[in-house]
């Protein structure tokens, strides 16, 4: 049996431009010690579909609308306030995209490790305190007996996500949720905490929901990966499938984004265009006017339903465009006469 | 720690020095003198009268004997009430004061502080709503209007308390209720502004992903920060609470500092109006410090320095 699966997970907010549907019928599943990776542009609802698991949306404004997410044979969505308390932190733990505003500042590291363990285990402080300086240890934080009497402010960022992932693996959770954990870090400090997620994990047997935007983190990282748009999931399947054989033209556009994908020396692809405004209605298909395959349909209708491609590949059936073609046929060639780099920009000077 | 204490202490001094000078220096240069009377007096009596209090010599003269006695805790005798010294007159009336002001500010913290906590966690509910609504009428009201509505309300028409005098316990309530509801009112709405910015942080989120229950997440998470700008408007509040007192012991007919304050003004009696100011500076300088210290103990970002 799987240890998670969510069906129809929709959620809105009700502001006062309208009703955002943020997450608008997203299921999946996800079995012990296993990575699912979520990968969406900005705004695609990965944060929402998160928080709503763990009823972390704040209502007013938000609420779930509907959806099912079965956690070890219970729904996390109808359960009572008491037992979810029991379940967060305990079986399934958090890591937050902002490790700057993610620490409470007014209380030192240590009181902050050791309460979930003293919330949802039977231990008392000295046996926590020692757990909390091993479980930094673990996370490759030097000094970590005496830094964990320290203040958040104390620590860079790099260090404060190591502490959060310490934090949220100290009562070996069966299920991390990390929310775009590397995003707000940089790039050299990135890689270094996926590895010690990826480590923490595979130690600890922890299935992980990993949120990022990059594309090129989940195929490094994850065993299936959902890819979102405006609200709904666009592709689903293994890294393997959607990494390198995607179907969707949305899929296809992500990978085309990836920098390190590209021929050295081309400019970088960007998706032209706007992710949608979810609080209007999409009609037929929310990636339509971003679409860089010839059109040959008005979108209209219900969004499409996700259809398997065999083998547990699974993908919107788009009917609005003819994606037969590989996508370097279809994306705009780079037009020689544009001055683009910085040495054509130079040169340009020069001859001014 | 130490050594932030001492040097707030020698910049709380210097303050009083400032603050001295400036008061000492205004009722030198205000026109007429504190022994001009509506009968005439010979001249020679008045020149007696003038050497012995010293205003027969130049005015920086008299600063400086005026500084060293004072740093000696004297601050020489009523100029009007001829056989009181000015420490008299406060050792009299100071307690009257202080049970009035500090009633006053615990009444302000008590009532405003709960009252905000409860309002920012049920945030626009009735519970936020109502005493927000009630508090803000109470900031609207001033001392002088306030103070007699209390007095006809509870005074005259139900009669449950004395409006005037101070003979005894009952005698503070009316004063206490009048010079504290404004504070309570402002204290409530800091204290709801400060635990609102708390329960928003992202850091909340943090605690309720661990399990933490909301009654832990308010006082163990957000009530330190949130108390920041309440503690913060202690000092501003103390000094509003001294000239408070000195309208409503006028209203309330109360022999404490604030009448003695005015009569001293209008009786251009010197010394009195000097100690009395000192006094109230010290109070506040004591205060803001007391304020400092205490949020830097609230808030590790910040270090004594
Ligand atoms: N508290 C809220 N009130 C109103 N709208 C919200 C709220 N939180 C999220 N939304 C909306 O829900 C939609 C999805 O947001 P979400 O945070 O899930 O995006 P995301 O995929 O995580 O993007 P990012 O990569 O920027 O984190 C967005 O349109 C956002 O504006
Ligand atoms: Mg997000």
């Amino acid at each position: 049996m799987a240890l998670l699966e969510v069906s129809d997970l929709r959620t809105s907010f009700y502001t006062r431009g309208g009703v955002v549907r943020a997450v608008d019928g997203v299921s999946f599943t996800l079995d012990k010690g296993e990575t699912l990776g979520i990968v969406g542009e900005s705004g695609s609802g990965k944060s929402v579909t998160c928080y709503s698991l763990m009823k972390l949306i704040p209502e007013p404004p938000g609420r779930i609308e509907s959806g099912t997410a079965i956690f070890d044979g219970q729904d996390l969505l109808r359960m009572s306030a008491r037992d979810l308390r029991k379940v967060r932190g305990n079986r399934i733990s958090m890591i937050f995209q902002d490790p700057m505003t993610s620490l409470n500042p007014y209380l030192r590291i240590s009181t902050q490790l050791i309460e979930a363990l003293r919330i949802h285990r039977d231990i008392d402080k000295k046996a926590a305190l020692n757990k909390a300086i091993a479980a930094l240890e673990e996370v490759g934080i030097p000094g970590a007996s005496s830094r964990v009497h320290q203040y958040p402010h104390e620590f860079s960022g790099g260090m404060r996500q190591r502490v959060m992932i310490a934090m949220a693996l100290i009562t070996e959770p069966d299920l991390l949720i990390a929310d775009e954990p590397t995003t707000a870090l940089d790039v050299t400090v990135q890689a270094q905490i996926l590895d010690i997620i990826k480590e923490r994990q595979e130690r600890l047997g922890t299935a992980v929901i990993l949120v990022t935007h990059d594309l090129g983190v989940v195929a490094g990282t994850c065993d299936k990966v959902n890819v979102m748009y405006g609200g709904k999931l666009m592709e689903s399947g293994t890294a393997e499938q959607v990494f390198y054989d995607p179907i969707h033209p949305y899929t296809r556009s992500l990978q085309k984004t990836i920098p390190s994908l590209q021929t050295k020396g081309a400019d970088l692809y960007t998706i032209p265009g706007l992710p949608p405004d979810v609080s209007k209605p999409i009609n037929g298909c929310a990636f339509y006017p971003r679409c860089p395959y010839p059109k040959v349909a008005q979108p209209e209708g219900e969004r499409p339903q996700l259809v398997e491609n065999g083998d547990g590949h699974c993908f919107a059936d788009c009917r609005f465009c003819d994606s037969s073609a590989p996508i370097e046929s279809v994306l705009p060639k780079h037009d020689a006469g544009d001055v683009d780099t910085a040495q054509d920009i130079r040169e340009g000077e020069g001859a001014a | 720690m130490f050594r932030f204490v001492t040097v707030r202490l020698l910049q709380g001094l210097l303050v009083l020095l400032a603050i001295y000078a400036v008061t000492f220096f205004l009722v030198a240069a205000t026109p007429g003198s504190p022994f001009s009377t509506e009968r005439a007096i010979r001249p020679e009596i008045l020149a007696q009268i003038e050497a012995f209090y010293g205003y027969d010599k130049p005015v920086g003269e008299r600063f400086v004997t005026s500084v060293s006695n004072a740093l000696r805790g004297e601050f020489g005798p009523s100029a009007v009430y001829a056989n009181r010294s000015v420490t008299d007159i406060i050792a009299e009336s100071f307690p009257v004061s202080l049970k009035l002001g500090s009633l006053a500010l615990g009444l302000a913290l008590a009532l405003g502080i709960p009252v905000g906590i409860i309002a920012a966690v049920r945030q626009n509910s009735w519970l936020d709503y109502v005493p927000m609504s009630v508090s803000m009428a109470g900031i609207c009201l001033p001392t002088f209007v306030m103070g007699p509505l209390l007095a006809l309300i509870f005074g005259l028409i139900f009669e449950l308390l004395p409006v005037a005098g101070w003979f005894g316990p009952e005698y503070v309530i009316l004063p206490a209720l009048t010079l504290g509801l404004y504070y309570a009112a402002y204290f409530a709405r800091l204290t709801r502004g400060g635990m609102l910015e708390m329960l928003n942080q992202d850091w909340v989120r943090t605690a309720r992903a661990k399990g933490v229950s909301e009654s832990t997440i308010v006082w163990k998470h957000c009530l330190k920060g949130g108390l920041i700008p309440a503690i913060t408007f202690l000092g501003p509040a103390l000094a509003g609470i001294i000239s408070g007192s000195f309208v409503v012991e006028t209203i309330f007919q109360i022999p404490g500092l604030g009448q003695w304050f005015v009569k001293g003004a209008l009786n251009r009696d010197d010394f009195l109006i000097l100690g009395l100011t000192v006094l109230f500076a010290a109070l506040i300088v004591v205060m803001n410090l007391l304020v400092d210290i205490v949020q830097v103990a609230l808030n590790p970002r910040l270090k004594y320095e």
